[in-house]
């Protein structure tokens, strides 16, 4: 708790942040490189799909990350909402435009790899259709954040909308599955994929664990510039300005 | 003021009533939205019979759940305007429970009204007579369960600009699943599916979870907005 409050000061994360990029960064394109490699070149074709599986190693990583994204999110914002930390509220607001590209890009990806596997780029598969929704929440989020000015109520409004938004995903993912199994022919099942192997696993974590410290990184970068323009007023801030011109 | 808590609830049910009704243009302006919303459909899709009959229950429900999220706005913009929501935040009682009173007048005059007058747009849709029953049971359970979860971004974005299509943004991606088991059990009868029990009760469950949190989550809310 100690070490939570020496690091929450804005200034003191701003340069502990800084310190942390580049590490990040680097773990993030050395995972990126060996697990594409695996991914791409290493594990075999798949028997049923052939090369088109290898979009997995980007989407599925991407569809877990939308999620954890905006857990974090929620709990950032809860943590700022509750104890009033302003660095939980920066962290919260900048994690939101994160987790909507790492939705979009599941989606994206996602059509793309319906388009050889299912023969179209839309399927109302449940993971489809609760994953759009998730971007829909993002979009809410992201939407009430910029439309109130001031910092700190558009930190707490924002946190309310995230917190009843984190209690309805289960809800809401649920609700389009079991819509899904009313609806679509048992035959859809197939496009679950089917068991995976070893070769094809390990390129899977890494990209995946690659896509975490992508998000930290990110996250750092963000939050800095976030800091600074909160802080612009600041002396800290007036000075680290004056030194580096 | 006697009756403590269950006397100041009944005192804003009765004031919001009343406060409503004098500006009885704004509840009607709801309802017709719903009856030419739906009544725009054929107009699209074509006036056969059997087309209708399939697309109705989807259809009633979506013009219903529109119509729900834009009277919305009327929920706290004239009491925020004119002061009396701060009046409620400083009153000794529970600003939920009073948020409660408000949300469940406001359904009296929304809500109910919409899903009395669906039998008659139910017909103009061509659904069969056996789902009628449904649709109006349906409706009644999950139009409170809208204008509940709708309460929170509304209260949220109070004072906000652009904050009528800011609230249809936050809560239309929360009413999903309403939507989904509504839609659906209105079709379950119409013959389509499944019988309808198993959806009205979900239906039931999610008004329970929604009277449990949204009056506490939208007075959360009302906070933060008066600040």
């Amino acid at each position: 708790m100690k070490l939570i409050h020496k690091y929450s000061a804005p200034k003191r994360f701003y340069e502990l942040a800084g310190m942390l990029a580049p590490w990040f960064a680097t773990l993030t394109a050395l995972l990126f490189i060996s697990g594409l490699y695996l991914g791409l070149y290493w594990a075999p074709p798949d028997y049923q799909q052939g090369n088109a599986y290898r979009i997995m190693f980007v989407h599925v990583p991407n569809a877990w990350m939308s999620m954890m994204a905006y857990v974090a999110m929620a709990l950032f914002a809860a943590a700022g909402y509750i104890w009033n930390i302003r660095l939980a509220d920066i962290l919260a607001k900048v994690t939101a435009p994160l987790g909507a590209s790492f939705t979009l890009t599941a989606l994206v990806t996602g059509s793309l790899w319906g388009k050889p596997m299912w023969g179209t780029y839309w399927v109302w598969d449940a993971r489809l259709t609760s994953e759009l929704v998730l971007l829909f929440l993002y979009v809410g989020y992201m939407a009430l954040q910029a439309s109130i000015d001031d910092a700190r109520r558009a930190a707490h409004a924002s946190a309310i909308i995230a917190i009843v938004g984190l209690v309805n995903i289960p809800i809401i993912h649920y609700s389009v599955y079991w819509w899904h199994t009313l609806h679509q022919p048992a035959s859809l099942t197939l496009t679950s994929q089917p068991k995976i192997y070893i070769t094809m696993l390990i390129p899977l974590i890494i990209m995946s664990i690659g896509f975490m410290f992508f998000y930290l990184t990110m996250l750092c970068v963000r939050s800095r510039s976030e800091i600074l323009w909160r802080e612009r007023r600041a002396d800290w801030v007036r000075k680290l300005v004056e030194s580096r011109s | 003021m006697t009756g403590g808590v269950l006397g100041a609830m009944r005192a804003v049910f009765l004031r919001e009533l009343l406060v409503f009704w004098r500006r009885s243009t704004e509840v009607m302006a709801a309802l017709v939205f719903f009856v030419i919303v739906t009544t725009l459909f054929p107009l699209a899709i074509g006036p056969e019979r059997r087309e209708l009959m399939v697309v109705a229950p989807g259809v009633l429900w979506v013009a219903a759940l529109l119509a729900t999220t834009l009277s919305l706005n009327h929920l706290f913009a004239s009491d925020y305007q004119d002061g009396s929501l701060e009046q409620m935040l400083m009153s000794p009682y529970p600003l939920s429970a009073m948020v409660l009173a408000k949300i469940a007048a406001h359904w009296v005059l929304t809500g109910l009204p919409l899903a009395l007058l669906s039998p008659l747009l139910a017909v103009q849709m061509a659904l069969p007579t056996k789902a009628i029953g449904t649709l109006v049971g349906s409706l009644l359970l999950g139009t409170p369960t809208l204008t509940l979860i709708g309460a929170i971004p509304a209260a949220l974005t109070l004072g906000v600009r652009g904050g009528g299509v800011l609230v249809s943004l936050l809560v239309l991606p929360l009413y999903t699943p309403i939507l989904i088991f509504g839609a659906e059990a209105v079709a379950a009868s119409a013959g389509q599916g499944f019988a309808s029990v198993a959806h009205l009760s979900l239906l039931g469950a999610f008004l329970a979870l929604a009277l449990s949190f949204a009056p506490w989550a939208s007075s959360a809310a009302l906070r933060v907005s008066l600040d």
